[in-house]
């Protein structure tokens, strides 16, 4: 691709960026909105780390030490909770702000005042969420936050819910109207804004990714709306939704739930495929593999997402002709899975491969979320998933996917365009320090994950039998230096933002390709005011 | 059109704003609606005006907000690839629509096909039918519960049936005021569309109506599934006539202020492709809720 069109030479009067706090509390820019984006995300990823912290220290030896089992409920209920809304969704909408007006040629986002909204309602939101769990820490406990587990099952969030369910409810609608908003803003900009030339099918795969997930996002979040609609009116208003004695049904809210939860994990993993998409080529210098098989693949994805939502609940008793199903409609999926798994490994055959820190994370995230796949494909297996089913070998399987997958894929992202961001190259040897050791200390901490899950540790306990605690000891070693090595990302973005470091070039990625590296380091407030012509 | 470049604008309050009246109105929200169901709950004092405060100051920053837009529009900065940006937004949130109701609709299928079936031993069900409530039969609508709770199912063919007539007319008296809007007869326009107004008020006073006729009757929300599912349905439904009529009284004062031309309306058109999703709605409830 490249521009014939000179873009960023042609300063227009409002060239320069606004000053101060209204900057970023008024913003219209893609790029501050971006970034206000991903800092949030990264604080929370940060809060919702220390959760998980809290609850390795509970399960580092068996027998109660810290926290009661009721504040362990709610540290893993808000864990989730906070990763899911709080850090990874809110991370790939950052990117796709930043990064998706720069690759398709536009001015900005489509509807960059509704930009800003999205971003705005999520500090308030968390607000609310947090506030939950401050209040019962500090509280000892009284009043208890959300503590029925990320899924928030009926009748645990509904009859039995404490007080704050209510303000969990209504800040998970908080979250879905930004959700949805931000949503829009994406297709709309793919489809109306590209520049002139960048037919659909010479967009990058990250804008691909991302519009197929904007669309899972809005066919879904307002699912959800409807599920925690649900779940306060059955709360106070006496109907009889997830409630058998009334004629409802408490799995029905598994249903509604896990139709907007399935499409959610893919949501939280089809940008990572594009961001990988894009990583993998620069650094082994040539064009990804088979292109269009890609989009095709991240298409099927999302349509089979719709038709395997009850894999999350084989063990309610559902009619066979059920389980059979979405049994073999989830194995499906590893179908055009397979297919982006053997392209990029395809794009590396023989490719002049160079080893810079995003190719390291993009590499790592192709092994990685290979092993969250084939342990998904074990649960997949109806009559396995009943022994499986609500042990840690869930839970390695969800954290190999998120952590290793989406999470990875995110800091493969980070490393691939701060240059672009910032100005300046990422510090190598934190870099370096952050990988390695999150790359060792992940695996320590969700491998063992399998064996006791297999062996029938269940998940969500504050406690374990006897025989669980050698790896429940190992597992939570690697839970506090995975945890402990984010903090030197932390010094890596500090030091970027604070432009200390190596310049960087308008193209620092020798083998990148796309239009986001053919603006200056950092890009200009404003870029792209005329769109450049792709050929 | 007055201008080709795509307006960004330079920076605006509102979006923080109207995050601050959300936050209001979520907390206030909970509180009150806490305060105002249970019992058990402590007296508290925010809730209620903290609910009203949050709701208001979000009205009245969302009025802020349009205001600018409106302004920017007559002021010719809306160029025609922003107005496509608007109308593709609006087709898919009108879609993020859909799915909420589809959310509500999935759960009255399931409850109809599968859930009340089971309750009754269907299936592989016989001993859950024969510990929890033997005396269980299913039928629908589900006048009673498992646990016994009686109620009584809500006709299609008194109001509404009248409402659908009325909501149908009401979708070809939008439709001809929208040939005029295009074809400039505004005197046209402005009957058609006030007419469409009337009609989506007097929907609504039926179905308030209908809403005392049916706790007249003992239909309420409490009275088992059929009862939530009615009434979260139509109630949703409701709501969404509500804000339509709203959008539809507004669009029509912009009418009469010059506002539309045949190629500028988007607001206009926004307003009326809203129109329809309701009907469209509408007529899934009727055929599903109270006929069938």
């Amino acid at each position: 691709m490249s521009t014939a069109a000179a873009t960023h030479d042609d300063h227009h009067d409002h060239h320069h960026a606004p000053t101060g706090l209204k900057r970023w509390l008024f913003s219209t820019n893609h790029k501050d909105i971006g970034t206000l984006y991903l800092w949030f995300s990264f604080a929370m990823f940060l809060a919702g780390g220390f959760m998980a912290m809290v609850i390795r220290a509970e399960l580092l030896e068996p027998g109660m030490q810290f926290v009661d089992p009721e504040f362990f409920n709610q540290m893993t209920t808000v864990h989730g909770l906070i990763m899911v809304f709080g850090a990874v969704m809110p991370a790939t909408v950052g990117l796709a702000n930043w990064m998706i007006p720069l690759m398709i040629g536009a001015p900005d986002m489509a509807l960059p005042r509704m930009n800003n909204w999205s971003f705005w309602i999520l500090p308030f939101a968390f607000t609310i969420l947090i506030g939950s769990v401050l209040m019962s820490a500090f509280g000892d406990g009284n009043p208890s936050a959300p503590n029925f587990g990320w899924t928030f099952y009926a009748p645990l969030s509904t009859k039995y819910g404490p007080d704050s369910t209510d303000l969990f409810i209504l800040s998970v609608h908080m979250m879905g109207i930004s959700s949805i908003m931000g949503a829009i803003n994406v297709v709309v900009t793919v489809f109306n804004m590209r520049a002139p030339g960048m037919t659909l099918m010479k967009m990058p795969l990250f804008v691909w990714t991302w519009l197929i997930t904007a669309f899972l996002l809005i066919a879904v979040i307002p699912v959800l709306a409807g599920a925690v609609t649900m779940m306060l009116t059955d709360r106070h208003f006496g109907t009889s939704f997830f409630d058998a004695a009334g004629g409802g049904d408490p799995v029905l809210f598994q249903h509604v739930f896990w139709f907007f939860g399935h499409p959610e994990v893919y949501i939280m993993i089809l940008p990572s495929f594009g961001i990988v998409s894009a990583i993998i080529p620069a650094f082994a210098r040539k064009p990804l593999f088979g292109y269009a098989s890609m989009v095709y693949a991240t298409a099927s994805i999302a349509l089979l997402s719709f038709v395997v939502w009850a894999h999350h609940m084989f063990t309610v008793g559902m009619p066979l002709a059920g389980t059979l199903f979405f049994m073999y409609m989830t194995m499906l999926i590893s179908v055009p899975t397979g297919v982006k798994v053997f392209n990029w490994v395809a794009t590396m055959w023989r490719g002049s491969m160079s080893f810079e820190l995003p190719m390291k994370w993009a590499i790592a995230f192709v092994v990685l979320f290979t092993c969250g796949g084939l342990s998904g494909l074990m649960l997949a297996i109806t009559p396995v998933d009943f022994q499986y089913h609500d042990t840690y070998f869930v839970v390695a399987h969800f954290h190999y996917v998120l952590v290793t997958g989406a999470i990875f894929s995110i800091f493969a992202a980070a490393y691939y365009w701060l240059p672009k961001w910032s100005g300046v190259m990422p510090n190598k040897t934190l870099g370096e320090l952050h990988f390695w050791n999150s790359l060792i200390s992940a695996n320590l901490l969700f491998f063992p994950m399998h064996f006791v899950g297999l062996a029938g540790m269940p998940r969500r306990y504050a406690d374990y039998a006897l025989q669980f605690a050698d790896y429940n000891f190992w597992i939570s070693i690697g839970g506090f230096w995975f945890g402990l090595s984010q903090l030197l990302f932390l010094a890596v973005a500090v030091l970027c933002a604070m432009k200390k470091g190596e310049k960087a070039a308008a193209k620092p990625w020798d083998g990148a390709e796309g239009l986001e590296w053919e603006v200056p380091s950092p890009a200009p407030f404003h870029t792209y005011d005329t769109p450049p012509v792709v050929k | 059109m007055a201008t080709d470049k795509y307006y960004v604008p330079e920076s605006s309050p509102w979006p923080l704003t109207a995050s601050i009246g959300l936050f209001l109105t979520a907390i206030g929200g909970a509180k009150f609606i806490q305060q105002s169901t249970m019992d058990t709950m402590e007296p508290n004092f925010f809730g209620k005006p903290l609910f009203f405060i949050g709701l208001a100051w979000l009205l009245l920053v969302i009025a802020a907000w349009w205001r600018d837009t409106i302004k920017e529009s007559v002021g010719g900065l809306h160029s025609n690839q922003l107005g496509g940006s608007y109308r593709q937004g609006m087709l898919w949130f009108i879609f993020s629509e859909v799915m909420f109701f589809a959310a509500f609709f999935g759960a009255m299928f399931y409850t109809r096909w599968l859930i009340i079936p089971w309750l009754s031993g269907e299936g592989s069900n016989a001993m859950t039918h024969e510990v929890l409530w033997p005396g269980f039969q299913a039928m629908w609508p589900l006048t009673v519960t498992p646990d016994g709770t009686t109620t009584t199912p809500m006709g299609a063919w008194g109001l509404p049936a009248i409402n659908t007539a009325i909501l149908l007319v009401s979708s070809i008296t939008l439709t001809i005021a929208h040939h005029a809007l295009l074809e400039n007869q505004r005197g046209k326009l402005i009957i058609f569309q006030a007419i469409t107004v009337v009609l989506g008020v007097i929907f609504l006073g039926l179905q308030g109506l209908e809403y005392v006729h049916a706790y007249d009757m003992g239909l309420t929300l409490d009275a088992g599934i059929y009862g939530s599912l009615f009434f979260l349905l139509t109630g949703f439904h409701g709501a969404h006539v509500t804000i339509g009529t709203i959008f539809l009284f507004i669009t029509l004062i912009r009418v009469i202020k010059g506002h539309f031309s045949p190629d500028n309306c988007f607001a206009w058109e926004a307003g009326a492709w809203y129109w329809h999703f309701v009907d469209v709605v509408w007529l899934f409830l009727f055929v599903t809720v109270y006929w069938l």
